[in-house]
């Protein structure tokens, strides 16, 4: 290829959500105007996971990262490094460290990373099937139609211990094990993309920044467990990841890699792709299978399981975007390969959506076994305005927080359930002292309770009451008895719920009550809420020595509960006040005081 | 879902299918499972759903009309009231949560003098607050017709409802 250099854009949501097109455009006009157009190519690619810091570019071949790029730094970046050869060290990461800390793997974020699920983000064009093809793509398809036998597959996967990333960890072979066995002649290779956890991203960025690896693994899939029929269901919150689904669906056809006798063989398989509508309880499997069939999103009691009886009462194996995006790898480099990397119980990498309090927020990929401290610390690069560290949420909904004791764990299934946390599909939020995590859990709770999808009544009910109960703590109102009355609960909900969405449900509270029961307590018996977040536990009040009476907080009340003449002391009417704190942000006297 | 039929029954009930819609009910018709997926086109089409609509697809893909009713109400992403001009959501996943999601809901409703997930009366704004949108990086983040603003504070929400207003 003529082209002797490229520029790497993201053009993930959250890089294209910062104008990235323009930066763009911008870029290829300069490079036009300084008549670099034949030999330098901009591209656009998949998200290269470090949010916090976009827009980001690359330049290759020397990987020069530039962060915060502005459509009007595009000029610099043609004229100095392009032209002049001279990274522009004001772009780069560390600015007063810029030689050293211009190339991407020399970045603290980048450095602890193992990027298998994320091998092509941010490095190919999701559009362009032959970018695909290059790093080897469809290379796994083509050894697993020709050169192995459907036993040879699952062996392989067998030996690889890759466990499914949704969230329960099922070992992924035993799954394509039952379904292979079912003999069937129309059989379904699902695709679980309706990723509905608040605060989690990794299979959006897995599906816009590299689409192909889905379809192939799920064609691999298809000549596993005899099958020719694919369905990605997918949330329809993600336009981007659908158009370029649809779009690598349509290339794969051209290029003979889907559809009638694959590659010249016998192998025939097609991928349809169906539209979630915002359901978080359609993650479970049965509950997934009656929305693709057109009706609410309910689950059904297992067994039979949809390897058994899935979709349209076929046998049905669905897997989840990152435990097929890991496959296509396993099959290239083989299974031993892929169990040398993580621990003894969990094998392979993780990708999380490391957010909330933390400097580095963005996407990342580690090695099963990373310590939690590893994560939050050395990558995230530790808590954002020097504030202390209070806990890590892992799991969503379904999972728990972990407080700072902890934080030495590494991560696998096990170790996080044994804290009473799961891995759950990736979310790991970050909290510090300013977060209070009796308010975190009602959050979650809240979100559990909307979704329940009300077909059985320990989900529907108990939840509900749990959220009474946790409300009530919160007001100020709660008891002791109170938190003997949650365990009893969150036990009950954890054996008697239909699917995982009633069983998974407590798990926040419980952890709470195991992990910050002082903090508890602190909201019961001193009805005090340290991290002043529990409103009706807070009280604004104005210190009649230092108010000088400038009535600024009196016109910043959105209420008007705070009354006084002008050069008087002022009075907050607690009957009246929100609680919204802009007195307090308003005053520059500090004459606001919350206790 | 009684609050929503109220306002159902009051919003405006002569839409009726396109040509191209009625063209895209008939494409799925013979397919199974094809309720969801009519009802995301018609919903891209108006907006929203409209009482009318929503018996039209009923009819034309012979199901029971409670049936279309029954995945209209059990699905978030479904909304069966007449969205504003412009409209707001803001992301209310954990992470925008934690980083003041709801100070600008807060905000929006006393600048627009309406609540949320309702529409400004004079059908200018609607604002919502959604699921997760997957900007987590950009906590808090919300969306005005799709388009993203992130890392945002209350104080800058006047200057964007200024890019909007009248539009």
């Amino acid at each position: 290829m003529a082209y002797q250099k490229y520029i790497l854009v993201c053009s993930g949501e959250s890089c294209d959500a910062d104008k990235n097109h323009v930066l763009q455009e911008a870029l290829q006009h300069e490079i036009g105007a300084a008549g670099l157009g034949a030999t330098v190519q901009v591209v656009k690619t998949g998200c290269f996971g470090f949010c916090a810091k976009g827009p980001m570019v690359k330049v290759l071949p020397e990987e020069t990262l530039y962060v915060e790029v502005q459509p009007s730094d595009a000029a610099t970046i043609v004229q100095e490094h392009l032209v002049g050869g001279k990274p522009v060290a004001r772009l780069c990461y560390d600015r007063q460290q810029s030689k050293t800390h211009a190339k991407l793997d020399d970045i603290d974020f980048y450095q602890k990373q193992v990027r298998i699920v994320l091998r092509n983000c941010g490095v190919i064009d999701p559009d362009s099937i032959d970018e695909y093809i290059a790093r080897d793509g469809y290379v796994a398809l083509e050894k697993v139609l020709f050169d192995m036998t459907p036993e040879d597959v699952i062996a392989e996967l067998r030996k690889s211990d890759l466990r499914g990333r949704g969230g329960a960890g099922f070992p992924t072979w035993r799954k394509w094990e039952f379904t292979r066995q079912v003999s069937n002649p129309e059989k379904y290779v699902m695709c679980n993309a309706d990723e509905g956890d608040p605060g989690a991203y990794m299979d959006r960025s897995t599906l816009e920044g590299d689409p192909h690896s889905i379809l192939e693994a799920m064609m691999i899939a298809g000549y596993t467990c005899g099958s020719s029929k694919g369905v990605i269901y997918i949330r329809a919150e993600y336009p981007l990841a659908i158009a370029r689904l649809k779009r690598a669906i349509r290339q794969a056809k051209d290029y003979g890699l889907m559809g009638d006798k694959i590659l010249g063989t016998d192998f025939c398989f097609d991928i349809e792709i169906r539209l979630g509508a915002g359901a978080f309880v359609c993650g479970e499997e049965t509950a997934l299978i009656a929305s693709t069939e057109g009706n609410r999103g309910m689950p059904r009691p297992r067994p039979p399981f949809p390897a058994v009886k899935g979709l349209w009462d076929k046998p049905t194996v669905i897997n989840n975007v990152e435990t097929y995006a890991s496959i296509p790898v396993i099959i290239m480099k083989g299974g031993d390969w892929y169990a040398r990397i993580g621990t003894e119980t969990s094998k392979g990498t993780k990708v999380f959506a490391l957010t909330g309090k933390v400097k580095n927020s963005g996407l990342i990929e580690v090695p099963m076994g990373t310590t939690l401290r590893e994560i939050v610390f050395g990558i995230g690069g530790g808590i954002i305005g020097g504030k202390t560290f209070k806990a890590v949420q892992t799991g969503g909904p379904s999972g728990g927080l972990i407080p700072e004791e902890y934080l030495d764990t590494p991560i696998d299934y096990e170790n996080l359930s044994k804290l009473g946390s799961i891995v759950g599909s990736g979310g790991m939020i970050v909290m510090d002292e300013d977060d209070c995590v009796l308010d975190v859990t009602k959050f979650y709770l809240d979100f559990s309770v909307d979704e329940s999808c009300g077909k059985c009544a320990p989900c529907r009910i108990g939840g509900k009451t749990l959220l009474t109960l946790l409300d009530r703590i919160s007001k100020g109102t709660g008891t002791e008895d109170d938190l003997a009355h949650m365990k009893q609960l969150s036990v009950a909900m954890q054996r008697a719920s239909l699917c995982g969405l009633g069983q998974t449900t407590p798990n926040p509270v419980l952890s709470i009550i195991r992990h910050f029961e002082d903090e508890l307590n602190t909201h019961i018996k001193d009805r005090h809420c340290p991290a002043g977040k529990c409103t009706a536990l807070v009280r604004f009040d104005i210190d009649a020595e230092a108010c000088i009476g400038c009535t600024v907080c009196a016109r910043r009340c959105p209420v008007n509960c705070i009354s006084g003449e002008r050069k008087q002391v002022h009075v907050i009417d607690q009957e009246r006040c929100v609680k919204c704190g802009a007195c307090l942000d308003a005053c520059k006297f500090n004459a606001v005081i919350k206790s | 879902m009684s609050e929503e039929c109220v306002q159902v029954a009051d919003s405006a009930n002569d839409e009726k299918l396109t040509p191209e819609l009625v063209a895209f009910v008939e494409e799925w018709k013979p397919q199974p499972g094809n309720v969801i997926m009519v009802l995301h086109q018609v919903q891209e089409h108006f907006g929203y759903i409209p009482r009318s609509v929503a018996f039209e697809v009923a009819e034309r893909l012979d199901v029971p009309v409670a049936k279309v009713y029954g995945v209209i109400t059990f699905y978030h992403f479904f909304r069966m009231v007449r969205p504003g001009r412009h409209s707001i959501a803001v992301c209310m996943g954990t992470a925008c949560y934690l980083k003041g999601g709801q100070e600008l809901i807060n905000e929006l409703e006393m600048l627009l003098g309406c609540s949320n997930g309702s529409v400004t009366d004079d059908g200018e704004f609607g604002i919502e607050a959604v699921r997760c949108i997957g900007c987590c990086g950009l906590a808090p983040v919300l969306t005005v017709d799709g388009e993203v603003f992130g890392n945002l504070t209350p104080d800058d929400l006047p200057g964007i409802l200024a890019q909007y207003r009248g539009k």
